[in-house]
């Protein structure tokens, strides 16, 4: 069976300028942020980025790699709005499509199943259809009701992070919610995960928690063995999101807020002198996890 | 109830009190308030008078008993079930089994609301917000009802909002052949008054006046022309109220939500 265990810079490797790439998480939640720094440290550009959205976006699109980007909200929550994802708008930097946090994972579920679209009453009576370009369909029963079609969000790449993952790429997740991951990897043509702990076979190690499975591995082409690979974001129950790192990130962006001078704290030139800069892996583990 | 204790009510307190008075009678459905005020408002609706009222931990997870806000152990929540993202919008947004109570950053005559941005375009706007988040399936499936912690016209706006991030009852934003039916717009509380979409064709109304505040001055704090319900003086809280609202806010995080913190009624 295939061994999928590979580095950060091979699945740099595996992407092009003008790829799709969504990045699965949420907000400042569960993020691969290893692997966008792996990217951040590359030469990619022209990027369209598909996510909801947290740091992985702010930090994209302020680093220029981004073309455009598909999102219902950027937000790292305690810091409601992320301030690089603003500058970026605000300087009419980056092509949107903005659409509602539940159509969104509609569409990545078209592209899941091969549809060109799925229909949604979500949008209507709103400004969306109209600035996205969406089209309406017509039922075609007896209540001819007037829908959204909304278009399928067809991946070229799933970024994710995950809490566990054996090379054939069976994966764990934990935490209280997976939000939409599963539905990430489904609608993409390849799918890497990224993951705090690598074992050999599941089964030998951990058969009882296979209901963390929450999708399969024929949806995985990747694992990347990266601890902390979701800092600043949180990584639950292993740890919670860094609030400094964020606030020291946010506070960044204030003027001049030029990312050519800031980028290094929050990239590093490698992924081991990021997690140095950080305080190590013992400095990860001791993050608390947030409490709503 | 004694006058000592009902003197003593914070403006704050009054606005959850009437926050939680939308929630009455809404059946099994999930009650989110997103901010201290909704979120406290939702909570003492499910203590007081409608405990058949759903609720999560504010992650995802339901609570049969509400989450106090501010800094606490975990151990405080004590899970009766899982409602993660996905199944919140297969059980409850895309259900209509939902009522949610939110700030937007503006709202206009039609209560369309928007927090996407601000100024400029679509393309190159002058303020970037969150995003439009749930809201286009939240207002097109199921109630929702709004606080404001500062009435002015700024928040409600003359014309429309900048970016219409939620439906309304504006007809010119109607697809023709598009199912409407969901759209219900329920209650507005604002550090001023009460209002609701009671009036003709959905208008937005006054329909109750906290303590020592005119009709004249909402209307002067409102880019559009309010119509009058028949308007009585919005309740203080009675003392269990104001218990409850304590023992869920423990750090008193509602004294920080409207400037100065006033009391409920004008001195």
């Amino acid at each position: 069976m295939l061994d999928k265990r590979m580095t950060a810079q091979d699945v740099v490797g595996q992407l092009s300028d003008g790829m799709t790439i969504g990045i699965g998480g949420w907000g400042p939640r569960r993020k691969p942020m290893a692997l966008v720094r792996a990217i951040m440290r590359s030469d990619l550009k022209d990027l369209t980025i598909v996510a909801y959205g947290g740091a992985d976006v702010g930090m994209l699109c302020a680093a220029g790699k981004v073309r455009k980007l598909i999102f219902a909200f950027v937000s790292l929550d305690a810091i409601p709005l992320e301030p690089w994802f603003r500058k970026a708008r605000e300087a009419g930097q980056i092509e949107v499509l903005e659409l509602d946090e539940g159509m969104f994972q509609w569409g990545l579920k078209a592209a899941a199943f091969g549809l060109p679209f799925l229909p949604t009453r979500v949008g209507l009576g709103t400004d969306l259809a109209e600035l996205g370009g969406l089209k309406t369909v017509q039922s075609p029963y007896a209540d001819a009701e007037t829908l959204i079609a909304m278009p399928a969000l067809k991946l070229d790449v799933a970024l994710l992070h995950v809490n566990r993952s054996d090379w054939r790429g069976n994966v764990h997740l934990f935490g209280p919610d997976p939000y939409y991951d599963e539905w990430f990897a489904k609608a993409a043509t390849k799918t890497y995960a990224s993951t705090e702990e690598l074992v050999d076979r599941m089964e030998d190690h951990y058969p009882q928690d296979a209901h963390y499975n929450v999708f399969e591995r024929c949806f995985v082409s990747g694992v990347i063995h990266a601890p902390c690979g979701a800092h600043p974001s949180s990584m639950p129950p292993a740890y919670g999101w860094d609030m400094k790192a964020f606030k020291s990130y946010a506070d960044a962006a204030r003027e001049p807020g030029d990312w050519a001078t800031v980028a290094d704290r929050f990239v590093g030139a490698t992924e081991a002198a990021y997690l140095d800069s950080i305080g190590g892996k013992e400095a990860v583990a001791a993050l608390p996890l947030p409490i709503f | 109830m004694t006058d000592v204790i009902t003197t003593e009510a914070t403006l704050a307190e009054l606005c959850i009190f009437a926050c939680s008075e939308a929630f009455r009678g809404n059946g099994e459905i999930i009650a989110t308030g997103v901010g201290p005020v909704p979120r406290l408002g939702a909570s003492l609706a499910k203590l007081t008078h409608s405990p058949e009222l759903m609720m999560t931990d504010g992650e995802a997870y339901l609570v049969e008993q509400p989450v106090p806000i501010g800094p606490r152990g975990y151990d405080d929540r004590k899970a009766a079930g899982h409602l993660p993202f996905s199944r919140f919008f297969d059980s409850a947004v895309w259900t209509g089994r939902r009522h949610a109570m939110v700030t937007p950053t503006q709202l206009d005559r039609f209560g369309q609301i928007n927090l996407s941005y601000l100024g400029g375009t679509y393309d190159k706007p002058k303020t970037q917000m969150l995003g439009v988040r749930g809201f286009p399936g939240n207002t097109i499936y199921h109630a929702n009802s709004f606080f404001f912690p500062m009435h002015s016209a700024r928040t409600f706006v003359a014309g429309d909002v900048d970016m219409v991030s939620g439906v309304g009852y504006n007809p010119a934003k109607r697809v023709p052949g598009g199912n409407y039916a969901g759209v219900d717009l329920r209650r507005i509380v604002t550090n001023l008054c009460v209002m609701d979409f009671g009036g003709t064709n959905n208008a937005i109304r006054v329909v109750s006046l906290h303590p020592g505040v005119t009709f004249e001055e909402v209307q002067d704090a409102t880019g559009f022309p309010l119509e009058k319900g028949e308007i009585v003086e919005t309740p203080i809280p009675n003392a269990e109220a104001l218990t409850i609202i304590a023992s869920l806010d423990p750090h008193n995080i509602r004294a920080s939500v409207i400037k100065d913190n006033p009391p409920a009624r004008r001195a």
